[in-house]
């Protein structure tokens, strides 16, 4: 039984409809990667698992649990057993390193002082920051920053972690640190990963399943080889990064010829 | 023609949706508050970032207006011979009006516009949501223990306001224009009473701290999830703060004061 469970899911904003039907199964204990353009509501699909957004139609279940029936409080007790790594990395900027990670302990659990140094430091190691666990978010880089996020997501030992376009705009050195801290997590920790990411390279080295999402529905899905070796034209073009296909390179309206051609001298 | 009457709708309905959506906030402020008994240590923070650090501006202003009170009543009471009377006037003036109304005005520049864009920008940095996520309430941990302190810190700041405005007015009266000090305090207390002046002073800056820090707090989490949305958010708490802080000020003195 897959951990997520996603059926028939519809979510609009305003007119424009997000999903128009779409199911996805999120297996236990594998990295799942959900991919698309930009704009395709793929960040959206995690506030959605995570209880944030509503959708209008459709079900979404997290181990067992339809999050979108479960009152105030148990929707909390379930978030304490998800992790999340925001794009930004959503540290808070009035807190240390150090704070940030033992921010959820100190919340959830009545943990001595001691033992939460001990845990905030051993999950700080394993994210290769123990000696930045003084400084403050603003003196932190970019990949550092999603580095003590991700510390800081773990550390209430979650079953699943969500990242939300963990690589975007990182440097070869913290992209291939961050490909690496996911798998290993992954699997040390016996995690569940939903990645949602465009980076085509990186993902694709370490996700065992990959969704294609575009105009609100599931346009493929697969393991990497087989997206790569998929016939579908549109799938070819994003896995391959091509400028012109189905996806146009020219936004859509008149023709260069009408345009220069049959202009009026009003226009 | 058509357009003008769909754009007022617009308008209307946008506001109006805007009123449901701050009150429904206030709702879940004050459902958090019974929280903060288990975690005090939050609000005495917010004490400080939200009262302790307006202190200064509250005393500068205090003393200034009420060494202005001072000279401005002077000159009018001397020419009726009851310049001694002093005292009452920069008392009443103080206690029942300015004191909550300008120390109101200032705390919405000073803490209301602070709170706004604190919050504005945890919101536009994600970590509001970051917080949800984490199973924090933010309502709860971020949003209850300032409106709290907002709470608190109004009437304290209105009451030093006041106490630093008296002893500006008592500096000038006795000081620079001679006014005898025995009578410029004695008279002062005969005529400032306990409950109709002081305690309907108290209930001003109250009430005005309840709406400033609603305001701000409501602005923040509100605000358009950008730098130029913050920037927004942050003039319309100070303005909108203006407007509640000058007609509530009306509709209570009219209460307390109207039927004399």
């Amino acid at each position: 039984m897959p951990l997520i469970k996603i059926r028939d899911l519809h979510f609009y904003r305003g007119n424009k409809a997000i999903f128009e039907g779409v199911n996805i199964d999120i297996h236990r204990g594998k990295i799942t990667a959900i991919m698309g353009p930009s704009g395709t509501g793929k960040t959206t699909l995690l506030r959605l698992i995570g209880g944030q957004l509503r959708p209008d139609r459709g079900t979404i279940e997290v181990d067992g649990q339809n999050v979108h029936a479960l009152s105030h409080s148990d929707l909390y007790e379930l978030r304490k057993r998800m992790g999340m790594l925001f794009q930004s990395g959503a540290l808070l900027t009035d807190l240390t390193v150090f704070d940030n990670v033992a921010f959820p302990l100190r919340e959830h659990t009545k943990l001595p002082e001691t033992m939460i140094r001990d845990l905030v430091l051993m999950k700080l190691q394993a994210v290769g920051l123990r000696n930045a666990h003084t400084l403050m978010p603003s003196e932190l880089s970019g990949g550092m920053a999603r580095r003590v996020a991700l510390a800081r997501a773990v550390t209430l030992d979650p079953m699943m972690i969500m990242y939300d376009e963990p690589f975007t705009g990182q440097d070869p050195i913290s992209m291939g640190t961050l490909v690496n801290l996911i798998h290993r997590m992954n699997d040390a920790m016996s995690l569940t990963s939903v990645v949602v990411s465009h980076d085509v390279a990186e993902t694709a080295e370490i996700a065992d399943t990959i969704y294609l999402l575009s105009e609100g529905k599931v346009i493929e899905k697969g393991s990497p080889v087989q997206l790569k070796r998929s016939s579908s034209q549109w799938v070819q073009q994003f896995m391959q990064g091509l400028p012109d296909g189905p996806v146009p390179f020219h936004y859509p309206g008149k023709t260069l010829e009408e345009d220069l051609f049959n202009q009026k001298v009003s226009a | 023609m058509i357009d003008t009457i769909r754009s007022l709708g617009r308008w209307g309905l946008g506001s109006f949706e805007r009123l449901g959506r701050g009150h429904i906030f206030l709702l879940d402020t004050l459902k958090g508050l019974p929280w903060l008994f288990l975690r005090f240590s939050l609000v005495v923070q917010q004490l400080f970032s939200v009262g302790v650090l307006s202190v200064l501006l509250i005393l500068i202003s205090g003393l200034f207006v009420g060494m202005v009170l001072g000279l401005q009543g002077y000159n009018t009471l001397v020419d009726f011979g009851a310049e001694e009377s002093l005292g009452v006037l920069v008392s009443l003036s103080l206690v029942r009006e300015l004191g909550p109304v300008v120390s109101a005005l200032l705390f919405a520049g000073r803490a209301g516009s602070a709170l706004t864009a604190e919050i504005g920008l945890m919101k536009s940095t994600e970590q509001l949501s970051g917080m949800e996520m984490m199973a924090v309430d933010p309502m709860r941990r971020v949003i209850a223990p300032r409106f709290l302190a907002g709470l608190i810190s109004m009437p304290l700041l209105a009451a030093v306001f006041s106490a630093v405005g008296i002893f500006g007015g008592f500096l000038v009266g006795h000081g620079l224009l001679g006014v005898d000090d025995g009578a410029f305090w004695s008279q002062m207390q005969v005529k400032t009473d306990w409950y109709e002046d002081v305690l309907n002073g108290v209930i001003k800056s109250i009430v005005f701290g309840f709406v400033v820090t609603w305001i701000a707090l409501f602005e923040g989490y509100d605000a358009t999830p950008t730098s130029e949305g913050v920037g927004r958010a942050t003039t319309r708490t100070v303005v909108h703060s203006a407007f509640a802080i000058l007609g509530l000020d009306f509709v209570l003195t009219a209460l307390m004061f109207g039927d004399e």
